[in-house]
């Protein structure tokens, strides 16, 4: 199966928007997911609600929001506008942003357990042997908690290929910017053009499928701690 | 039933309820989804399209009572740019930048859409625009968009301007209907109707037909052939 | 050269207050019942236990007071968990290494290949840490804690999760090491036998408070305190290696006040041992003994005589710098007339050998 140059260019879109997103996600989920895990502050469970929100949400209530809040008169949006930035909606960055919101549970909730999965032991050894808090995070942290960075970051991967709701209310479906494939293979659907929809979405369930294998393939060739 | 249609629907029903005392199911969707479900045996009574061609293609498969097609209203556009004000609509035409998201339907699954679309190739704003040109799934998507101030201009039903909008006339604008095909709403009296049912929904169209239902559908800013 | 410790901690309901003065050398031991702090203790001084009320100095260095505290990672220590602690991603040269790199120190590199051999690990170096044994882990664990070249070393119970075997197995490992080292240890344990075995000074915890702090010869043979009303009471004796009677299999210890023999294989002349005798194991007797079984008899003169119940009383017995507990029923004690400053004769029908 072909597909046309206007499928290929979702594609590529949604392929770029879950890389992108999944990264950031990682930047920044690390070290909340870090501080949740570590953390002991009573209202903790304030943050764990906000982030899980996503989980439970429909995708289309968040995007509203989004549509809303980006717009000049919405709280977002307006600071853009103090700012002298360009507004966000129906732009990649905004998707990127809608994104991170949509997949963040995905990213923070498996970094937060196998962090937690540690405990606090490793740390304190790591300590009486001279290696600092950074150095610590460093070399024991991060190693061990590598199959919690694998999952989440093919989850968050994965959810965001996969975003319909949020990219429907502030992507305004613009070939080539912010057409991912969930919106273009809905497009044909209601246009009754089934063979282009049956392209593309057999063309992201293949690769989605060879990108899963191939990270837990790899996963299981290097195995951390007890096979 | 054509989700853009909501409004004048529900306020006929209520007349019809209090005429005849029978009572109509609304079911609000996007066309095309309704007409993939009554290819598949659903069991509606009445179709009220936002197009003609989906009704053309239920007739042509045999799925509707023999002449039961017809316009039952007829959308107009608009173009509406609720942050600025011109005088006229050429104005506003040529003001359309190169910063502006401007939103229509998506051409492919919405007639108003489609009508944008040939607007602006009229004007020859087509290509330029494509960068910046938002697709709302549907017409009432579109409107979204304008009225949340992320798209500064946007191509809407007339059906859809709310009231008060009306006293700030110059921002939006009519757009010539010379500029794009006719968008005929059309509806259909579906074959898998039930015997009983079939006699209140023939009632219930000859009431869409009529002089009392269509001032009630020319008061939510539609127009007839 | 020594180490100040003052901690005042409360943890919940407990709370322990320390006020001592730790030796710079030798293993000091921190022994009590379970609960009684010790752990808490020992990681106060290593910087994981952190508490407002505290003053450590280890030798001119202040590692803690209400202003200043220096982290964990900072302090020179090497420290051995209850639980063997490897990293799980690292193999076990690269466990031992972890300390070393940081240390940035020359001394370690050269001391460690003298270490993996004294601990026998050198087979060990490649494998993964869930492949090894808990005794290979807890090996390890010491090694890698060395390898650092700390200037301290704290164990907590290191052979507490280990098997009756698997610790009389690593018992020598540990001794063998405190004597190359130059560096204090503190040791952790609610095991007599350990203490008796490794320790040279003795901090007795019990409930958050120090009990007693001193050599281990003297607290053990302290009357006054609970270790000597103990069922497993014992006296702990330095001798030197004098002889060995080859016919008989005894070797010929001489210490302060005289001469024992102690059946054993043959030991390196001149060396330092440990005997443990038991005081249930001491009898007394007013004239020197002729024909009896017993090998070793020693004159003494009584120090102290404490009743323990209606039963039975605890002597304490001294010669030379050497003290003995004897414990014998009430009835005997009455019918020898026995009293503070009596010159008897202590009969010691067994004594073991702590190397």
């Amino acid at each position: 199966m072909i597909l046309s140059d206007q499928n290929f260019t979702a594609l590529f879109v949604t392929l770029k928007l879950a890389s992108i997103s999944t990264i950031v996600l990682l930047i920044l989920g690390t070290p909340l997911a870090w501080w949740l895990a570590r953390s002991q502050w009573r209202f903790k469970y304030i943050i764990e609600a906000i982030i899980a929100l996503p989980l439970i949400l429909p995708p289309t209530v968040l995007g509203f929001y989004l549509l809303i809040s980006l717009g000049p008169n919405g709280p977002l949006g307006g600071l853009l506008k103090m700012l002298g930035a360009a507004p966000l909606a129906f732009t990649f960055t905004g998707l990127v942003i809608g994104s991170v919101f949509y997949s963040m549970p995905f990213v923070v909730q498996p970094l937060q357990t196998a962090f937690s999965g540690i405990g606090q032991r490793p740390l304190e050894v790591a300590a009486t042997l001279g290696a600092s808090r950074l150095d610590r995070f460093v070399t024991i942290v991060l190693p061990m908690a590598r199959p919690g960075f694998i999952t989440a970051s093919v989850l968050g991967f994965a959810h965001t290929l996969g975003e319909f709701g949020v990219v429907l209310m502030i992507g305004g479906n613009i070939p080539g910017t912010t057409q991912v494939v969930s919106i273009a293979i809905y497009d044909h659907v209601e246009a009754l053009e089934y063979s282009q929809a049956h392209g593309l979405a057999g063309t992201l369930l293949i690769l989605s499928f060879m990108l899963l294998m191939i990270v837990y393939g790899a996963n299981r060739r290097y195995a951390v701690g007890q096979p | 039933m054509a989700s853009n249609f909501a409004a004048p629907i529900k306020a006929i029903t209520k007349v019809f309820k209090e005429k005849t005392g029978h009572k109509v199911i609304l079911a609000f969707g996007s066309t095309g989804k309704h007409y993939a479900q009554i290819t598949h045996g659903a069991p509606f009574d009445i179709f009220l399209a936002a197009d003609k061609e989906r009704p053309l293609l239920l007739e042509r498969s045999g799925l509707i009572v023999d002449n039961s097609r017809f316009t039952y209203a007829r959308g107009s556009l608009i173009l509406w740019a609720p942050e600025r004000s011109f005088e006229s609509l050429d104005a506003a035409i040529r003001n359309i930048s190169s910063n502006d998201f401007v939103a229509i339907a998506n051409p492919k699954l919405s007639p108003y859409g489609l009508a944008a679309k040939q607007v602006l190739q009229e004007v020859g704003l087509w290509l330029p625009l494509q960068a910046k040109l938002v697709r709302g799934e549907n017409i009432a998507q579109t409107f979204q968009f304008v009225s949340t101030g992320n798209a500064n201009v946007g191509f809407i039903a007339g059906s859809q301007l709310p009231e008060n909008l009306l006293r700030q006339a110059n921002t939006f604008w009519s757009l010539p209907p010379s500029l794009y095909s006719p968008i005929d709403q059309q509806a259909v009296l579906l074959k898998t109707s039930k015997l009983k049912a079939l006699k209140v929904a023939q009632e219930f169209l000859t009431f869409l037909k009529s002089t009392e239902g269509k001032k009630i559908i020319q008061k939510h800013g539609y127009r007839f052939p | 050269m020594s180490i100040d410790v003052r901690f005042n901690i409360q943890r919940g309901d407990f709370n322990l207050v320390v006020d001592t003065v730790i030796p710079n050398k030798g293993v000091t031991a921190i022994f009590g019942p379970s609960g009684s702090g010790k752990t808490t203790l020992l990681r106060a001084i290593s910087g994981l236990e952190q508490c407002e009320d505290g003053y450590l100095k280890v030798g001119e260095t202040v590692w803690q007071d209400n202003s200043w505290f220096v982290p964990t990672y900072k302090r020179k220590i090497g420290y051995v968990f209850q639980e063997p602690s490897l990293f799980t991603h690292l193999n076990v040269q690269n466990n031992i290494n972890y300390g070393m790199t940081r240390a940035k120190c020359r001394n370690s590199v050269s001391k460690l290949p003298h270490t993996i051999e004294l601990l026998q690990i050198s087979h060990l170096l490649q494998r993964m840490p869930w492949q090894l044994s808990g005794g290979e882990q807890q090996r390890v664990a010491i090694a890698r804690a060395l390898a650092a070249d700390p200037t301290m070393l704290l164990l907590d119970e290191p052979l507490a999760a280990l098997g009756d075997e698997q610790k009389a197995a690593i018992l020598p490992f540990l001794e063998s090491v405190y004597k190359t080292l130059a560096i204090p240890v503190l040791y952790v344990s609610h095991s007599r036998e350990e203490v008796a075995c490794l320790a040279d000074h003795l901090l007795l915890l019990d409930h958050g408070r120090l009990h007693a702090a001193g050599t281990v010869k003297d607290i053990f043979t302290d009357i006054d305190l609970p270790l000597a009303h103990q069922t497993g009471a014992e006296s702990i004796i330095e001798a030197t290696v004098a002889g060995y009677n080859t016919h008989f299999g005894l070797v010929q210890l001489e210490f302060s006040g005289g001469t024992f023999s102690v059946a054993s294989a043959s030991l390196p002349a001149h060396s330092n041992v440990r005997i443990q005798v038991l005081a249930r194991d001491v009898s007394i007797t007013l004239e020197r003994q002729k024909n009896t079984s017993i090998l070793n008899i020693i004159a003494v003169t009584i120090d102290r005589i404490e009743p323990e119940t209606n039963a039975q009383m605890i002597l304490r017995l001294v010669t030379g710098n050497t003290v003995l507990l004897s414990r014998i029923s009430c009835k005997s004690a009455y019918d020898l007339d026995l009293k503070k400053g009596d010159k008897v004769y202590a009969q010691i029908k067994s004594a073991s050998l702590l190397i």
